[in-house]
């Protein structure tokens, strides 16, 4: 049961996360027969609260990369390298200037929608490209990103937002707090769900006619695939902000050693994208003490570093 | 026969032509236009400005050419590939180890010198490493490229973290460049640097003309390719690096610009694209800085609109024909 | 003359190469035949210094490749190799004028145009000339390129597959306009070849590979019997004389 270790470790590492922060908690103060109130504030309204949002974000955000990858059928994409979270900032974009009384959950959803067709346009584009190779497909997502990027930043220029769009780009899990992240919990709701369906996305995963040969319908894993990708990306979006390259190395390094059964890979994807996120969270919070870095950012150099690794070694095996 | 032969090859130098003009309008409309009398003040403020943009024009134009020429592919450019956070990187580096006290002391001139050392080092190490080895994919380049650069953007947003938050908002404005804010002071050094850099082109002109036949063509005719690639790589990081330190990184602008040039000049001649190329961003930057200030009043940010442009260019790219 | 000396290529422990010793002999057609993965086409880079070799020499008319500048060989002599696609569109013309570069570096002179209208009108592109290389079929953009390394006038040319993708009767015309550029312009033709039996009837030599190594060369009657081919190819092939030409049948 390496799984079991896994899980342990990762419980382990997020109790203690709970430790590290500007004002002092530690386990003797909050289990000493007298516990110290402040401490225990701290721990309910900020340390846990962020311990989970971390560890929602990283699960949901894997699973979500997992189920992209088998519905485009190429390892290299992500929700950020296809355009979802893009334009799940688009969407959050117009609904804040356009409605901007409306309640967070409300401009969740618009940034779902968004997500959901930017997502949509993705794959359309892709269908649409002759001689489509590998590598090709994850720059196109890159490229459309960048183009919904740039709509969302004219806006926010003109609209003195460019602050608030900059925080939906870099995940920072700095500012959860209790009764601000709560929304988060729908992720794990996502991630059960595909979990479920995980035989039916490996399916979808091996082609369109593979899948319908085996009486299933192809249109339809791709529609619930897409709706969870672009649920989970707009939420992440609107709580903390997104984390760049989890949903794309997580499932690649899993896949290393499990094969490409959905069934058996979304566990441990869910299991190490939470690790991979709170380890990003614990360095940002650690390297620069008293401030902080934000995880994203983190995550940014990691990941690409381990992306470049896997790039260049699977090119090692190719030639 | 000849006379048909003679009329298409007239046709890129009219074009040219043309182009030379409609800069030299769009700069006059940039100049004169509601200047509201103050000459004194706005002649040689707006001509600060528009000698930034046709520099810049010219940098990124002539260094995209030559990049995907020496490359052998039109969707490359020293922009996707990196190169320009990499110069964002280095400047980060030197305020993060110099120190940001020593860093604003120091003068910006011999601060860009060092820079543009550091940036042909490591561009020439780096992007050595990716077409030295020969036979890796174009498409395993673009990718490493891109997320090289992805790596150096939060490598530099990292050391920007370390460095002291209110230290840091007061050397962004000093250091990082941007359209709005153009670094003037290194606009002489620049422009030397541009001047040297097209010297050493321009008695290679010909050589760049046999490299479009591709690596082992050209050898075939005796061109030493490895030396005139490495040549090309080095004139490329010098521009890449006046173009950043002037206005900051630009995503797709180059993309946008080479195959303008290529689909108005259609010819493989050098002597021909590149200034083609140096015109029409020219032109792209005068002209939409001009409708920036006097129509948007400044209401937004000229590299939004060229990554937006730029990169549905790139998509209709692909989409036309896999690039080979 | 062209010599290898011990010339080897290896891939980290693969050798493609095997330490090959060889004259290429003056004058005429010699083709370099065998079976797949022989190391034909790698020699043949080798030797016009598009690829570096691992260890040895070649010398062309007593010049080593590795250290002779590039515009010197470029005079004497000329490769092409398969699969030459560009980014450029370029006119037949404009490719074939790339041919007299190491002549005018980019200047071409008056002979230097003649010597462009000769190349275009010996590989039969003159209705052509205007027409940019995008727009040809595969045959006719592959005479262009054989247009362009005559038109470089060097003694040797070295053509790796010349009849890559050409039909049945492309590849005759081919071969015949290699055969009279051979005998009448004087130039020694080194080309790989894959149809046997296309080099045994326009060549004047033949070498044989396998494994990285020369196996055996000579004339086309020497080398195309039954118990050399054998050893070359692993496959019994018969040998008919059908018009003082020999022939290999080896389709059953």
């Amino acid at each position: 049961m390496r799984l079991l270790v896994a899980v342990i470790v990762l419980v382990l590492l997020a109790l203690g996360s709970l430790l590290i922060g500007v004002s002092n908690v530690s386990w003797h103060s909050l289990f000493s027969p007298s516990p110290d109130e402040q401490a225990l504030q701290v721990l309910v309204i900020s340390r846990i609260p962020r311990m989970l949002a971390v560890m929602l974000v990283g699960t949901s955000l894997g699973v979500a990369g997992l189920i992209l990858q088998m519905l485009v059928r190429n390892r290299f994409v992500e929700p950020a390298t296809a355009g979802s979270a893009e334009s799940a900032s688009l969407g959050l974009m117009a609904a804040t200037v356009l409605a901007p009384q409306l309640p967070v959950l409300g401009k969740m959803l618009v940034a779902a929608v968004f997500a959901l067709a930017g997502t949509a346009l993705f794959l359309l584009i892709l269908r649409r490209i002759p001689l489509r190779s590998v590598l090709i497909v994850p720059l196109v997502g890159l490229v459309l990103g960048s183009v919904f990027d740039s709509i969302t930043t004219f806006y926010a220029y003109r609209m003195d937002l460019l602050q608030s769009v900059n925080a939906w780009k870099t995940g920072d899990f700095s500012n959860v707090l209790r009764g601000r992240y709560e929304l988060l919990w729908v992720t794990l709701g996502l991630t059960c769900c595909a979990y479920v369906a995980a035989d039916r996305f490996t399916v979808a995963g091996m082609g369109e006619a593979f899948t319908t040969n085996l009486g299933m319908h192809y249109s339809r894993i791709m529609a619930l695939g897409l709706l969870i990708v672009s649920l989970v990306t707009a939420m992440v979006v609107v709580t903390v902000g997104m984390v760049p390259f989890l949903g794309l190395l997580v499932p690649n390094l899993v896949s290393l050693f499990t094969g490409d059964n959905a069934r058996r890979a979304i566990p441990w994807v869910a299991v190490g994208g939470a690790g991979f996120v709170l380890l990003c969270d614990i360095l940002g919070r650690v390297v620069r003490f008293p401030y902080e870095i934000p995880g994203a950012t983190i995550a940014g150099v990691v990941g690409s570093v381990l992306f470049l690794y896997l790039l260049l070694r699977r090119d090692a095996r190719v030639g | 026969m000849s006379a048909e032969r003679v009329a298409v090859a007239r046709r890129p130098e009219r074009t040219l032509f043309i182009l030379g003009c409609v800069t030299i309008g769009c700069a006059l409309l940039f100049l004169l236009v509601n200047a509201g009398g103050q000459w004194d003040f706005v002649l040689p403020f707006r001509g600060r400005k528009l000698a930034t943009a046709l520099l810049v024009g010219y940098a990124i134009a002539v260094s995209t050419v030559l990049f995907q020429t020496v490359s052998g592919n039109r969707v490359l450019t020293p922009a996707i590939l990196g190169f320009d956070n990499l110069y964002v990187l280095i400047q980060t580096c030197l305020l993060y180890f110099l120190g940001s006290g020593k860093a604003a002391s120091l003068d910006p001139r011999l601060l860009f010198g060092v820079e543009i050392l550091i940036m042909v080092a490591f561009s020439a190490v780096l992007y050595w490493g990716l077409f030295g080895g020969g036979g890796r994919s174009l498409h395993l380049v673009l990718l490493t490229g891109v997320v090289l650069g992805v790596l150096f953007r939060s490598l530099a947003s990292f050391l920007q973290r370390l460095i002291d938050p209110n230290e840091f908002i007061f050397l962004q404005d000093r250091f990082f460049a941007s359209f709005n804010n153009p670094d003037q002071e290194l606009l002489l050094v620049s422009f030397l640097l541009t001047l040297g850099v097209s010297i050493v082109g321009f008695r290679m002109l010909r050589t760049f003309d046999v490299l479009v036949l591709g690596r082992e063509m050209s050898i075939n005719l005796g061109v030493d390719h490895q030396r005139t690639a490495a040549i090309i790589l080095v004139l490329v990081a010098i521009l890449v690096s006046v173009s950043s330190a002037l206005v900051g990184p630009v995503t797709f602008f180059g993309l946008l610009v080479s195959n303008l040039a290529h689909a108005l000049v259609r010819t493989y001649r050098h002597a021909l694209v590149l200034p083609a190329a140096a015109l029409v961003a020219g032109v792209c930057l005068v002209a939409g800085q001009f409708i920036l200030e006097q129509v948007f009043a400044f209401n937004t940010n000229p590299r939004v609109i060229i990554e937006f442009v730029g990169g549905l260019v790139f998509i209709s790219m692909l989409m036309r024909k896999a690039p080979v | 003359m062209i010599e290898a000396r011990n010339v080897t290529k290896r891939y980290g422990d693969a050798l493609v190469v095997d330490d090959v010793t060889l004259r290429l002999p003056v004058g005429g057609i010699t083709s370099i035949i065998g079976p797949n993965g022989a190391g034909k086409s790698t020699l043949l880079s080798m030797v016009s210094r598009v690829m570096p070799m691992s260890s040895g020499t070649v010398l062309v008319d007593g010049l080593d490749v590795r250290t002779t500048p590039g515009e010197v060989l470029a005079r004497r002599l000329a490769i092409l190799r398969q699969d030459n696609h560009l980014t450029s569109r370029l006119t037949v013309r404009e490719l074939v004028t790339f041919g007299r570069y190491p002549h005018s570096k980019g200047r071409p002179t008056v002979q230097d145009r003649e010597h462009v209208e000769r190349a275009i009108h010996h590989m039969g592109l003159d209705a052509l000339a205007e027409r940019f290389l995008d727009e040809l079929s595969g045959g006719q953009r592959q005479r262009a390129f054989v247009a362009m390394v005559l038109c470089q006038d060097t003694d040797y040319v070295l053509l790796d597959e010349p009849l890559n993708g050409l039909d049945l009767k492309h590849s005759v015309a081919m071969m015949k306009q290699l055969r009279t550029a051979a005998d009448t312009l004087n130039k020694s033709i080194v080309m790989v070849l894959h149809d046997l039996n296309f080099a045994s009837c326009y060549s004047d030599h033949l070498i044989a590979m396998r494994d990285g190594k020369v196996a055996f060369q000579g004339r086309p009657e020497e080398i195309m019997r039954p118990d050399v081919l054998r050893a070359v190819y692993d496959l019994d092939i018969s040998i008919q004389r059908i018009d003082g030409d020999w022939i290999a049948t080896h389709y059953r």
